[in-house]
């Protein structure tokens, strides 16, 4: 057996002993507070492999090993069969069923609806798609594939174009002026808190210098010189400005998870902190 | 016992980050797992020792306050579910709190999910909060729970004009057509208010593009932080008002406590981030400053 070999077998055997011994005394902790034997040594069990399953996870930052990938193939695999469970349930069970059947209805004990004919499509549609792992079917699916593809792109566009276009658009026509009453009413009423009249037509004139800096920016027809390259260079401040942003709501987002796993781990597991 | 944890974490940190400033303007490396193991002592100890930071609502989030605190008593509200366990660190606080905010209001709370994972956590959510502190709400009368249906924004495009040729029954394969809190309602049209806590696909865009821009319904969420940076360009004309990441969250928590006495023990978990928080980003900008610095001086000793 080479070095490296007995290395991981050693590892594996220190895991399998700090589990073994994390599982008991976890146990010992919640027969403590009162606990139903049986049900201290399952939750017990499943704190332990959810601390071990953490810890793997973060075991990667180390370098790859085969215990962050079990964890994370086990990860996907749960996720995957979620998904199908739920969806059987509430989709097929919950709304197909009721509506073709009542001897089914009356099996899965769901309450039986008026008889739907129409509800055989998506049935038929959804067994196509399944029709991709069959070698000689798999053309098939392309017709449900075609129907999602059709059907998604056709929703999205008019939607998208309202929402996000237009309605967008005209979100941008701002006063540049707030509740303007002339320059004497300003300075007398002058407040920096975030709805009074100055910090709301600052607001205004960020929008504006943004959108338009920006949109000039992303107009290449003609040569960034002049007023137009300044306003491009103001534009191109207002991305970087953007993309800080968005790191930094990235780091908040990545640490409220680290700090999720690491109350998980002090607090259930270890019971460090209450 | 605050206070040391408050020394002890910035003196670790400080020293830690002197130690780390000296190594990389010498010129030498500094291994990726160092800065690995800088954020995690910067959000463990705070963590161990409940270092926590006050925090005060914001316009945004001040928003979707006010408009639950001034709608009638026994308005419609339905919080959307649009999330998975691995972003739940971060959002759930904020479905927490819109749920607790809503039932002590005495609005009725429809729950529902876009996400199959939202299902069972909106469960989790009636078990942990709806259960032991409203024992008066009854299931079917004040609060529902109606799951998931798969079809992403499709399902919202079919509820905007009916709910029941998408959803038969609730999760618990009750009729909805014999329970009492989904007497008058016919489509999302007739909800007061709609809460999206996500930070996905489908989430809080597909709620302003199907259901809150056509159906003229005001919508309001909590974003995980990723996806908030997207999500402002709504606000306020599309949506009343946002929680952006655990910040969003602690100022709700925040603002609740202010305002309900009843509240002022209940678990504020985004309140207690954001202690680790600072912290995180405090080591982080200052790794920011450290790498520029490293990389002028490298710049300098090459001329």
């Amino acid at each position: 057996m080479d070095r490296s070999r007995r290395i991981s077998l050693i590892i594996f055997a220190g895991i399998i002993i700090l589990f073994i011994l994390s599982w008991i005394i976890k146990s010992t902790t919640l027969l403590n507070v009162g606990t139903e034997s049986l049900l201290s040594i399952r939750d017990a069990f499943f704190i332990t492999f959810a601390a071990f399953l953490t810890l793997a996870i973060f075991s990667f930052l180390y370098k790859d090993n085969p215990y962050y990938k079990f964890a994370e193939h086990l990860f996907v695999g749960v996720s995957a069969a979620y998904w199908m469970c739920v969806g059987f349930w509430s989709t097929f069970v919950g709304n197909f069923i009721p509506k073709v059947s009542t001897t089914l209805s009356n099996f899965f004990e769901v309450p039986p609806k008026e008889f739907d004919i129409f509800y055989f499509i998506p049935l038929i549609l959804g067994l196509m798609l399944l029709m991709r792992l069959s070698p000689k079917g798999g053309w098939l699916s392309r017709w449900s594939l075609a129907f999602i593809v059709g059907t998604t792109a056709g929703l999205n566009l008019i939607r998208y174009l309202r929402t996000d276009f237009i309605t967008q658009v005209s979100n941008t026509f701002i006063p540049l002026l707030v509740d303007w009453n002339g320059i004497g009413p300003f300075f007398s009423d002058f407040s920096l808190s975030a709805s009074g009249q100055f910090v709301m037509t600052l607001g205004n004139w960020v929008i504006f210098i943004g959108v338009f800096s920006g949109l000039i920016y992303f107009f290449f027809s003609k040569e960034h010189k002049g007023f137009f390259g300044h306003a491009s260079r103001v534009g191109i401040w207002v991305l970087m400005i953007t993309f800080g942003a968005s790191f930094g709501y990235t780091v908040m987002g990545r640490v409220s998870l680290l700090v999720g796993r690491l109350t998980f781990l002090f607090k259930d597991w270890l019971g460090l902190i209450s | 016992m605050s206070d040391i944890g408050l020394i002890l974490s910035i003196g670790v940190i400080v020293v830690g980050l002197l130690w780390l400033t000296i190594r990389s303007l010498t010129g030498r490396e500094v291994e990726r797992r160092i800065i690995f193991l800088f954020i995690g002592i910067s959000v463990a100890i705070p963590l161990l020792f409940n270092i926590t930071v006050s925090e005060k609502a914001t316009p945004i989030v001040k928003g979707i306050y006010d408009k639950v605190e001034n709608l009638p008593s026994g308005s419609k509200i339905l919080i959307s579910f649009d999330y998975g366990p691995s972003m739940a660190p971060e959002v759930e606080p904020m479905s927490d709190a819109f749920l607790r905010h809503a039932l002590a209001k005495g609005h009725k709370v429809f729950i529902m999910g876009l996400w199959a994972t939202g299902q069972s956590l909106g469960a989790a959510a009636v078990d942990k909060i709806v259960k032991p502190e409203f024992p008066d709400k009854v299931d079917g009368v004040d609060y529902i729970n109606i799951g998931y249906k798969a079809g992403n924004q499709g399902v919202l495009n079919v509820i905007i004009t009916d709910f029941r040729k998408m959803y038969a029954t609730d999760v618990n394969g009750v009729d909805l057509d014999s329970v009492e809190i989904f007497e008058n309602i016919r489509s999302l049209k007739d909800m007061d208010l709609i809460l999206c806590v996500g930070g996905g696909f489908p989430g809080i865009k597909e709620w302003v593009l199907f259901a809150a821009d056509p159906g003229n319904i005001p919508l309001a969420g909590g974003s995980a932080a990723v996806a908030t940076p997207l999500l402002y360009p709504y606000y306020p004309k599309q949506l009343i008002g946002l929680l952006g990441g655990i910040k969003g969250a602690a100022e709700y928590e925040s603002e609740m406590k202010k305002n309900y006495p009843r509240f002022a023990d209940m678990p504020t978990p985004g309140l207690n981030m954001m202690g680790p928080q600072t912290l995180a980003h405090m080591v982080v900008m200052a790794f920011i400053v450290i790498g520029n610095l490293s990389f002028f001086f490298a710049k300098r000793r090459k001329k």
